[in-house]
C-alpha cells in the first residue's frame, strides 16, 4: 500500500497523542486549527495504515501495590537459514511475560524486557522457556533495580519550581 | 529630613500591578495567566554546561564584553537567522539580561529633553528607562486593527524635530503582534528620514508562530542607526540566568559598553557558558517548546473567542490581549474582580499604554489543563455581567 504522504498537523497530533492520548478531539482540533471532523479523520486513518498501533496507559505499577519485577534480558542466538532471526523472534515474542523484544547491534542479538511477579517467576521463566529453545546460545538476565523515567517521563518526585504570580 | 529620593525616581508613576500582586499573594488556588515568563526548565545540556563551568573553576569576572565564543556564536547566529551582520569583536556585547541591554542603550543615547518614540503597548520597562535618563517618552499607538504592528502612519503622526530615538519590541509584550521585513521596510523611510535612532528589543523573536521572524537591522539602511537587543530568556527559558546580548555598529556599542564596564563589569559567567551551550545545542528543545507555544496558543484563544471574549489571534510571542470593551468594564475592573471572584490572574492592558486599555494580557506559557480552567472561570465570570 503506498503510504499517504504526512503533512506537518499530522506530524503534531501524533506528538499530542503520544502525550496525551485521552485529549479530546475538540481540544486537538483547536490546536490545530483544524475542526474536530478533519481530527478524527486523520486519526482514523493513522490508525488504518497501522502509523497508531495502540492506545495504552503508563502506570506505576509499584504504586499500585501488585509488587513485580523486570527484567532485561538479553540473548545470543543462531540465526536460521531463510528466516534470519525473524521466525525465532516471533516464537520469543508470542510469550506473554515478553513486554518488549529488540533485535541489537552488540555482543548480543536480543534484548527484550520481561515482566514476572516476583524474581522466581523471571528465573524459571528463562531457564524454562526460553534457555532450552532451540537456536539460543545464551541468555544474560539483568534485574532492574528502580525505574527512573518512562515513555520520557521522569517519575522521580521533583521539587515544584517557584514561579511570582505576576512578572512582565 | 529631606526626602533624599531624586526627582527622576519620583516622576516614575508606581507600578499599576502592585495591588494584583498582593491580593493574588493572599489567595490559593489562583491560575496566574500574569507571568512574563516561560513555564519550563532551563533545557538540561545547558545547566549542565553551567555546572561543569562551575566545577572548572569559571567563576572570576570576563572581559567586560562578554566571552568571545559566545560573542561568535551570536554573530554566527544573527547572521543565518536574519541576515544581518555584527562583528563579534566589537560589535556584539553580553550584558545582564536584555533587561540592562535595554537600560544602557536607552542612557548611552538619550539626553535629558530628548523625545523617545515607544511603541506601545511595551513592555513596562521602557517607560521609567526613558525617564530615568531624562527623555521624554512619547506613545506611539499599535493597534488591534493595525494587528498589533507599527505603522508610518502612526509614527508620522508623532514624530517631531525633538524625536530622537524610536523604541520598539516585536513580536510584542503584551499584544503579540510581529513585525515582518515588509512592515520594517514600510516604516524605515521615516526612521531614516527623521535621523531616528532605532532601539530595537527582539527578545521573542524565536517565538513567531506565523511567517519569518525579521530583524530590524537586516533593512537597507537601518543597520547603522539600530541597537538590537535579545537575549536567552524566552527562547531557552533562562529568565533566572540573566543573560542578553545588545549589538550596534561599534561607535553605539562602545558607548554602551562604557556604562557597562562600570556597572555592571560583566555578565554573570557561569550564565555565560549556559548560553554558549543554549546556542550551540539548545535548538531541538527551543522548536519543542515553541511548537507547544503555538498549540497552546490556538488552544486559548479559540477557547476565549468562544467563551465570549473577542481576541485576535497573535503571532509571536506567548501572550493574548483580547478585549473586554463589550462587557462594559474596564481593564483593570475586570482584572481585579476576574482576580478576587473568580481566582484568575491576568494583567491589565492599560499597564503597558494607552492603547492597551480595554484589553487583558494573558499569558499562555501555562499547562494546557490551567489555560482550559481559566477559560471556565472566565466565562462563568462573563455570564454572571
Ligand atoms: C519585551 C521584553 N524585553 C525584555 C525583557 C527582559 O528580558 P531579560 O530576562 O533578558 O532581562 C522582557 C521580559 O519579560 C520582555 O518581555
Amino acid at each position: 500500500m503506498p503510504v499517504r504522504l504526512m503533512d506537518e498537523k499530522d506530524r503534531m497530533l501524533l506528538k499530542l497523542i503520544e502525550e496525551d492520548c485521552r485529549t479530546s478531539y475538540a481540544v486537538l482540533a483547536d490546536m490545530l486549527d483544524l475542526d474536530e471532523d478533519g481530527v478524527e479523520k486523520r486519526i482514523r486513518r493513522m490508525e488504518e495504515e497501522g502509523i497508531i498501533r495502540n492506545y495504552s496507559a503508563c502506570i506505576d505499577w509499584e504504586k499500585a501495590g501488585d509488587g513485580h519485577v523486570a527484567a532485561i534480558l538479553e540473548l545470543k542466538v543462531t540465526p536460521e537459514r531463510d528466516f534470519g532471526y525473524d521466525k525465532i523472534a516471533e516464537r520469543i515474542a508470542h510469550h506473554n511475560q515478553v513486554r518488549s523484544l529488540r533485535l541489537i547491534s552488540g555482543a548480543y542479538d536480543f534484548s527484550m524486557l520481561v515482566y514476572g511477579k516476583d524474581i522466581h517467576e523471571v528465573t524459571r521463566f528463562v531457564s524454562e522457556q526460553i534457555a532450552p529453545m532451540e537456536h539460543i546460545k545464551e541468555t544474560a538476565t539483568i534485574l532492574i533495580m528502580k525505574t527512573y523515567k518512562e515513555n520520557g517521563y521522569e517519575i522521580f518526585e521533583k521539587k515544584g519550581r517557584e514561579r511570582l504570580p505576576y512578572s512582565f | 529630613m529631606r526626602d533624599f529620593r531624586s526627582e527622576r525616581v519620583k516622576a516614575i508613576p508606581p507600578s499599576g500591578i502592585r495591588k494584583f500582586f498582593d491580593i493574588a499573594q493572599e489567595m490559593e488556588d489562583i491560575i496566574s495567566l500574569g507571568v512574563g515568563e516561560p513555564d519550563y526548565d532551563t533545557p538540561w545540556n545547558v545547566r549542565e554546561a553551567a555546572i561543569r563551568s562551575i566545577e572548572q573553576g569559571q567563576t572570576a569576572y570576563t572581559s567586560n564584553s562578554g566571552l568571545p565564543e559566545l560573542r561568535s556564536l551570536i554573530s554566527r547566529y544573527l547572521f543565518d537567522r536574519f541576515g544581518v551582520d555584527y562583528s563579534p569583536k566589537n560589535e556584539i556585547m553580553i550584558t545582564t539580561g536584555a533587561s540592562e541591554a535595554l537600560d544602557i542603550a536607552i542612557r548611552s543615547v538619550v539626553n535629558p529633553g530628548d523625545e523617545v518614540l515607544v511603541a506601545e503597548p511595551a513592555y513596562i520597562a521602557y517607560t521609567s528607562g526613558v525617564m530615568l535618563s531624562g527623555g521624554i517618552p512619547v506613545y506611539v499607538p499599535c493597534t488591534e486593527k493595525d494587528h498589533f504592528r507599527l505603522t508610518p502612519d502612526a509614527l508620522m503622526e508623532k514624530v517631531t524635530p525633538k524625536s530622537k530615538v524610536l523604541l520598539c519590541n516585536f513580536p510584542n509584550n503584551p499584544s503579540g503582534g510581529v513585525m515582518s521585513k515588509d512592515d520594517y521596510k514600510a516604516i524605515s523611510d521615516i526612521i531614516i528620514d527623521h535621523d531616528l535612532l532605532l532601539i530595537s528589543d527582539e527578545i521573542y523573536n524565536e517565538l513567531t508562530y506565523e511567517g519569518e521572524p525579521a530583524s530590524a537591522a537586516s533593512i537597507d539602511g537601518l543597520r547603522e542607526r539600530t541597537i538590537t537587543i535579545n537575549g536567552f530568556s524566552k527562547a531557552f527559558s533562562m529568565t533566572g540566568w540573566r543573560v542578553g546580548y545588545l549589538c550596534a555598529p561599534e561607535e553605539l556599542c562602545s558607548a554602551a559598553l562604557k556604562i557597562h564596564q562600570y556597572v555592571m563589569l560583566s555578565a554573570p559567567t557561569g550564565a555565560q557558558y549556559a548560553a554558549v551551550e543554549a546556542l550551540k545545542n539548545g535548538w531541538d528543545s527551543c522548536a519543542g517548546m515553541v511548537s507547544e507555544y503555538h498549540v497552546r496558543r490556538n488552544l486559548f484563544v479559540k477557547s476565549l473567542n468562544r467563551a465570549g471574549l473577542p481576541c485576535h489571534m497573535p503571532k509571536g510571542a506567548f501572550y493574548a490581549f483580547p478585549s473586554v470593551k463589550d462587557t462594559g468594564l474596564s481593564d483593570v475592573v475586570f482584572a481585579e474582580r476576574l482576580l478576587k471572584e473568580h481566582k484568575v490572574a491576568v494583567v491589565p492592558g492599560s499597564v503597558f499604554g494607552p492603547s492597551g486599555e480595554g484589553h487583558l494580557r494573558c499569558s499562555y506559557a501555562v499547562s494546557r489543563d490551567d489555560l482550559l480552567t481559566a477559560v471556565a472561570r472566565i466565562e462563568e465570570f462573563i455570564g454572571k455581567l
